[in-house]
């Protein structure tokens, strides 16, 4: 019972950092019905560059990280203004490729700014643990919970109650309309990618810490968050949510149980996990568990 | 002006025929060659002189070469499934990596010629995109293009997993193919002259590649061809019009894996030695970038597009030495010449997305139609000028 408790807690707190990570592409997939390749990349840089003003300026934590999330922001911010501008109204295709060559320049640019080799993302709780019933509660899990809970009531807040979020949500569903009735859209996408690249930042911290490190290998974390989207279904962030936390769980109590129970899908079964349960609910919901079908016309 | 259409630069173009009853003559041909024999005549100096490169170009541009001609067999079969029938898909090194490993398993623990194995490697993968298809007729664009992402991560983690069929994590080695008494290790030599190992594989690639293209030509002027375009242009409209969407999407997925099967059975056994990491989404992602940047729906753009995305690297790393900011063995640059090439590939990605959606053969479009407009002083039909969407 306590190994499963521990593995619960573990769960929840990955799927709290998996939630973080789908947010960030739900934020710009919600404005601009545009799946982002790229927040990975974000990500990574986001966990990479407060890491090393920790660790090499030796700035405090969270001044670090305030001004890591900025430079995060302004990435994704900059990407929209500079790149993703000139590609409005072209096809669904060109614009996901557009971010798949941010993901690419990204994912040279960190290595060769901060080495390939692992490192601790920097936070100050390390690995201290708060212990209660047999089971360890980690720090950095706990804040990751809290922290998660926190960004995901701020977007859904700022959605459901400021002009911004109005806006954003008509930008979505109809962009043409959208702008007939006077909503910036440029501003409004900019603002998306802005938030999706302050979301990343937040993720990347929390997915590098204790018992992970930050390592380029950070940005396949991210793509660990699609399967958590795609049970979801890309347009609903209740869905990401539950999504984020479902395979979190999933993930966590097959690293658990696997290797002893079905040993024969060996010792690392966890890790595609994900994607096995994602290809599984599929099969069954192609647009996943909350999403619904989009009506087409001829 | 004329002579840049019927030498050298590999740009004849089989997709923009004139129509029949144009006159079949393009006039920036008919000064040097009789009618209709323009684009013989520039398919026959690329074959010739694509025969030629083993004589003069020295080993390390010879491999190169090489590569470029297995990867451009891979990047033929991604075009004809995203190019032609408009799927995303992010799974090409999957379909790679089951190539490299049936083939390598065949020839090196079965002992099979390469005759037998490489097809055996293609059909292999064609099976698995079989077993795939019906996973991707019910998805959609994006949702496809993040399934194949899951099965690159499941791919790789089979790899390490199944030790005994791939050498697990630490990797195996592939064995050079070999036909009969021909082995690709010792190469061949045809009088006093030795075809080495580098040219043994840029031959077979080479041969293998021509089939393919002529194979793919063949499709575009099909009827699959056409349902390919249509299902590409609108899935709902062509479905109404008669045309069985499910089947197309899915024999557009057995030809395109089964393509990558034998590029990666031929790249598997040049590289000789291969572990889980070479089959990353890296991987997919540059041959996603071949196909856009050459020109995706193009039969040329595939290999205009692997000579780019994987001649940069080469070329980086050769002129390493002479460039500061390039590191190497001896010198601590700024960057590494692979990750140089990286950024150079993200950065062309987006600026041709932005400017020249239909890649390297929409410039060689571009630049014919404004040199034939200048030479005749009137458009040329057939040839599209504009910036298509």
């Amino acid at each position: 019972m306590t190994t499963f408790l521990q593995l619960l807690f573990a769960g929840v707190s990955l799927g709290a950092v998996y939630a973080l990570v789908a947010l960030g592409f739900t934020v710009v997939y919600r404005a601009s019905r545009v799946i982002n390749f790229a927040q990975g990349g974000l990500l990574a840089l986001g966990a990479f560059f407060t890491s090393w003003l920790v660790l090499s300026a030796g700035l405090p934590f969270w001044a670090a990280f305030l001004i890591g999330a900025t430079t995060t922001s302004f990435v994704g911010w900059a990407f929209q203004t500079f790149v993703l501008r000139w590609a409005l109204g072209r096809p669904e295709f060109t614009i996901v490729m557009l971010t798949l060559g941010l993901f690419t320049i990204l994912n040279s640019v960190i290595p060769t700014m901060f080495g390939n080799n692992p490192r601790s993302n920097g936070d100050t709780w390390g690995s201290r643990a708060l212990h209660s019933g047999g089971v360890a509660f980690f720090w950095v899990q706990i804040w990751t919970i809290v922290a998660a809970i926190a960004v995901l009531l701020a977007y859904g807040a700022f959605t459901r109650f400021t002009r911004y979020g109005l806006a954003m949500r008509s930008a979505a569903s109809d962009p043409e309309a959208a702008l007939a009735v006077g909503i910036p859209l440029r501003r409004v996408y900019a603002t998306a990618w802005l938030l999706a690249g302050l979301v990343a930042c937040v993720g990347g911290v929390f997915v590098g810490g204790y018992p992970n490190s930050v390592s380029p290998a950070i940005s396949d974390a991210a793509l660990l968050a699609f399967p958590a989207i795609i049970l979801g279904g890309l347009d609903s962030p209740t869905g990401a949510i539950v999504g984020g936390f479902l395979i979190g769980i999933v993930q966590e109590l097959t690293q658990g149980y696997q290797p002893q129970h079905v040993s024969f899908l060996g010792n690392n079964f966890y890790i595609i996990a994900p994607y096995v349960v994602m290809i599984l609910v599929l099969l069954v919901r192609p647009y996943g568990l909350f999403g619904s079908r989009p009506a087409e016309r001829l | 002006m004329t002579g840049t259409f019927s030498t050298g630069v590999p740009v004849a173009d089989l997709e923009v025929a004139p129509p029949p009853g144009a006159g079949g003559a393009r006039p920036a041909d008919t000064r040097t060659l009789p009618p209709g024999w323009g684009r013989p005549a520039r398919l026959a100096v690329i074959v010739i002189g694509g025969l030629t490169v083993p004589f003069w170009a020295g080993d390390y541009w010879l491999s190169t070469f090489g590569f470029v001609l297995i990867a451009a067999i891979g990047a033929l079969g991604l075009d004809v499934l995203t190019g032609r029938t408009g799927q995303i898909s992010l799974g090409h090194a999957f379909f790679l990596a089951a190539g490299a490993y049936v083939g390598g398993w065949l020839g090196g623990n079965e002992h099979l010629t390469a005759a037998i194995s490489i097809p055996l490697a293609g059909v292999a993968a064609g099976l698995l995109g079989l077993l795939t298809g019906p996973a991707a007729l019910r998805l959609r664009g994006l949702y496809l293009g993040i399934v194949t992402i899951g099965l690159v991560y499941i791919g790789q983690y089979t790899v390490q997993t199944w030790t005994a069929f791939s050498g697990g994590s630490g990797g195996r080695s592939l064995p050079d193919p070999k036909f009969g008494s021909l082995n690709f290790a010792n190469g061949f030599s045809i009088g006093s002259h030795l075809f080495d190992r580098n040219a043994c594989y840029y031959y077979l690639a080479f041969l293998l590649l021509v089939l393919a293209m002529l194979y793919v030509h063949n499709i575009g002027r099909s009827r699959l061809g056409r349902d390919m375009t249509a299902v590409r242009d609108r899935e709902l409209a062509a479905a109404v019009l008669g045309v069985n969407v499910a089947r197309t999407k899915v024999r557009a997925f057995v030809i395109s894996s089964a393509l990558a099967g034998i590029s990666g059975a031929l790249y598997g056994s040049f590289i000789g030695f291969v572990n889980p990491q070479t089959w990353s989404l890296v991987l997919s992602i540059e041959y996603v970038i071949m196909i856009v940047v050459g020109g995706m729906g193009s039969l040329w753009g595939p290999l205009l597009g692997s000579v780019f995305v994987i001649g940069l690297p080469s070329l980086l790393q050769r002129v390493s030495g002479s460039l500061p900011f390039l590191s190497n063995g001896n010198n601590q640059g700024v960057i590494s010449p692979t990750d140089a090439a990286d950024i150079a590939f993200g950065v062309l990605l987006i600026v041709f997305l932005l400017l020249e959606p239909r890649g390297v053969m929409g410039l060689v479009h571009r630049i014919r139609a404004a040199a034939v407009k200048r030479s005749s002083g009137r458009p040329v039909p057939g040839i599209n000028t504009g910036g298509s969407e």
